[in-house]
């Protein structure tokens, strides 16, 4: 019955949109570039060009209206501040925010039970290992500075670009642990009972993962080998040291964890940045040594039910002003090279983050796929 | 007043309308059917069917080698035993005080409170709950303050981030929730059954040994299992405070959700199956001894 209804309402808007679309190109001489396209067109647009340009696009947007995102924070690389950014600039389209707090491989489910329905997300900002499950629900699509992402940073078809890395840092109470966090061994210190917790169990969140792969970088490990950051929470663990409760915005600012490993937008984020919700006296610190970071990808759903929405959000965020602001809470976006090269990056941002460091890795899938394994057989009993 | 309405009811009735009555109250029964199919059946039928799927939709039985993981072991012995000891301490609490509210007016303001307060608390769960035990309980929380006041700083370690710090916790649920189903069946206690008792000459020992516990048993055994479902299941608090898993429910979130282990997300199906196969053997042994019991009652 439902399914019938839906799909009634799904011929029904399609023709309502191929009835526009006729009376558009009837009406309009002026705007001879700017195309009309159909639902099942906008979904396998690849550029703004099959728009016929970028008014086309935004055109094709406000009549849909909508833009369903899904798992974006707003504390999380400043995503609460880019949503209005997005809303304000385009006042036609209302962002539907859905489970801020899921996990990338709740983005899959929630497009794959939502298939066909208004309510499917339009857009991913993704983890790499699930995406390279589910490569089959993107849709390739360029935005116009392509060529300003590096090539290793994008699929060479567009069905998926990176967008942003943090670094794995520690983020600290510094009116509790007045002396700072110099290096990794410094949690060990009996001064650090029950304080330093991380963002989830490894072998469910990606944070945590990281977490343990910088330890294991810190302690002569490597991206091949994270043992080392393994036996470094063991001993955490030992030491009385290791809080195994979630930290979130609250926790940090009530003080209940004082110290959290996790991405730096996040620490940065939750601490005077926030304003009031956050905690004035969160510091963060990358230690030296090779950084640890991780790219999320974009990507939009195929099946996305505000096509055009999506490749409007597409475009804005790679817009220097939303890499910027990406910059701001500590996330290191994907034009960030293009941008000093044209200088339009934000310099007294930069400035204030501190550039990228030059030594940088990242898992590669194989190597996430070895450290996944060793820690399902590793983890539970190392802090158990 | 409940016992005049019942008595007239089984007075008034004729055959032949009672039997409309029936045909009018299966149509009543409808819509709760019809929800409890919708809700509860299908989707426990898709979530438990699942775990005989690959995520490409073949048959296998795969997902059933997440039982010979030690982890899941433990975390399936974790979630029984802590289910079992907050349903225990929480029932006999919770009969506690239903035996001191019996001694009470029903109308009385005392007994009104305690039982809004009951459905209020027994409904307290999730992330707020969590929190107010991080408040009262943590390492930074009232207690840990007052303690580290009284001797010395870090000598307090909040037990709340552990399987057994979660005690505490769910009895703050598990204890209205007791009150609220097992009040019912302390009032249906007459008094006349202990007077008859005394006229006998049995004392008040005799009178609970003999008769309230006897009557009382399967409803208390009841609620006891409602309690044990009610812990066994619960999900939202724990995780706000065990990051590191401990109990199946935590297992089934991280099968099911995990960015970094993939390919595994059906195995939440087979998890789900042996918390259903637990629930199972409890009601079965629920329901022998209940026919033990009725057995008993009718000799």
């Amino acid at each position: 019955m439902k399914t019938r209804y839906l799909a009634g309402a799904a011929v029904l808007a399609a023709a309502a949109l191929a009835l526009t679309a006729c009376a558009g190109t009837a009406g309009s001489g002026s705007s001879g570039s700017t195309k009309t396209l159909t639902l099942a067109q906008a979904q396998k647009a690849t550029s703004v060009a099959d728009f016929g340009g970028m008014a086309g696009l935004v055109a094709a947007a406000n009549k849909e209206g909508h833009l369903n995102v899904i798992t974006l924070p707003p504390s999380w690389a400043n995503y609460g501040q880019i949503i209005q950014g997005f809303e304000k600039k385009y006042p036609g389209i209302k962002i539907n925010s859905e489970n801020p707090d899921g996990s990338s491989a709740d983005e899959v489910a929630a497009a794959k039970s939502q298939k066909g329905q208004s309510t499917a997300p339009d857009v991913f900002d993704i983890g790499t290992a699930v995406m390279n499950q589910n490569l089959d629900l993107l849709a390739p699509y360029k935005v116009q500075s392509w060529k300003d992402i590096p090539d290793d940073f994008k699929d060479a078809d567009g069905t998926w670009w990176y967008d942003y890395t943090g670094l794995m840092s520690i983020g600290y109470d510094s009116k509790k642990f007045p002396k700072g966090i110099k290096k990794l061994d410094d949690l060990l210190g009996s001064d650090f009972k029950n304080a330093v917790a991380i963002k989830g169990d490894p072998t469910q969140a990606n944070e945590a993962l990281s977490a343990v792969t910088m330890a294991a970088l810190q302690e002569g490990g490597s991206v091949d080998n994270i043992q080392p950051g393994i036996d470094f929470f063991q001993k955490l663990k030992q030491a009385g040291n290791f809080l195994s409760t979630l930290p979130k915005q609250a926790t940090v600012a009530s003080g209940e964890t004082p110290v959290v490993i996790q991405w730096s937008f996040n620490n940065v984020g939750w601490g005077p940045a926030a304003g009031s919700a956050g905690n004035p006296n969160w510091k963060t610190v990358v230690l030296p040594g090779t950084g640890l970071g991780s790219y999320y990808n974009q990507a939009i759903n195929v099946d996305a039910p505000n096509p055009a929405a999506a490749r409007l959000w597409e475009e804005y965020l790679y817009t220097p002003a939303v890499q910027n602001l990406y910059l701001a809470a500590g996330a290191y976006p994907a034009q960030l090279a293009a941008m000093k090269k044209a200088g339009t990056v934000d310099k007294s941002v930069l400035a204030k983050v501190g550039d990228a460091p030059s030594d940088f890795v990242q898992l590669s899938a194989d190597q996430a796929a070895k450290a996944s394994t060793l820690l399902t057989a590793k983890w539970a009993a190392a802090i158990g | 007043m409940t016992s005049l309405a019942q008595s007239r009811g089984a007075g008034v009735g004729t055959p032949r309308r009672r039997g409309a009555r029936i045909g009018v109250g299966w149509i009543g029964v409808v819509p709760f059917g019809a929800y409890a199919l919708l809700f509860l059946g299908i989707p426990a039928v898709l979530a438990v069917a699942s775990g005989f799927f690959t995520e490409n939709g073949a048959f296998t039985l795969a997902n059933f080698d997440t039982f010979a993981n030690p982890t899941t072991q433990k975390d399936i012995i974790g979630s029984i035993g802590l289910s079992a000891v907050t349903a225990v301490i929480g029932a006999i609490a919770g009969a506690i005080i239903c035996y001191a509210l019996l001694s009470m007016r029903s109308d009385g303001w005392i007994r009104t409170i305690v039982d809004s307060a009951s459905s209020v608390f027994a409904q307290f769960g999730g992330v707020m709950l969590a929190f107010a035990f991080i408040a009262t309980m943590g390492n930074t929380g009232l207690l840990g303050i007052i303690i580290n006041g009284l001797f010395g700083d870090n000598t307090y370690t909040s037990p709340l981030y552990t399987v057994p710090g979660l005690v505490p916790v769910y009895l703050f649920f598990q204890i209205p929730l007791m009150v609220l189903t097992f009040m019912p069946a302390m009032e249906a206690l007459k008094p006349a059954w202990g007077e008859a008792v005394a006229t006998l000459g049995g004392t008040r020992r005799t009178y609970w040994w003999r008769v309230g516990i006897p009557v009382l048993a399967p409803a208390f055994l009841g609620c006891t299992i409602l309690l044990f479902a009610n812990s066994f299941s619960s999900f939202a608090t724990a995780a706000a405070l065990i990051s590191q898993g401990g109990l199946i429910s935590l297992d089934i979130f991280r099968a099911s959700t995990s960015e970094t282990v993939v390919g595994h997300a059906n195995e939440a199906g087979s998890l789900a199956l042996a918390m259903v196969v637990v629930m199972i053997v409890l009601m079965s042994a629920y329901g022998a001894l209940q026919r033990r019991a009725a057995k008993w009652g009718n000799r």
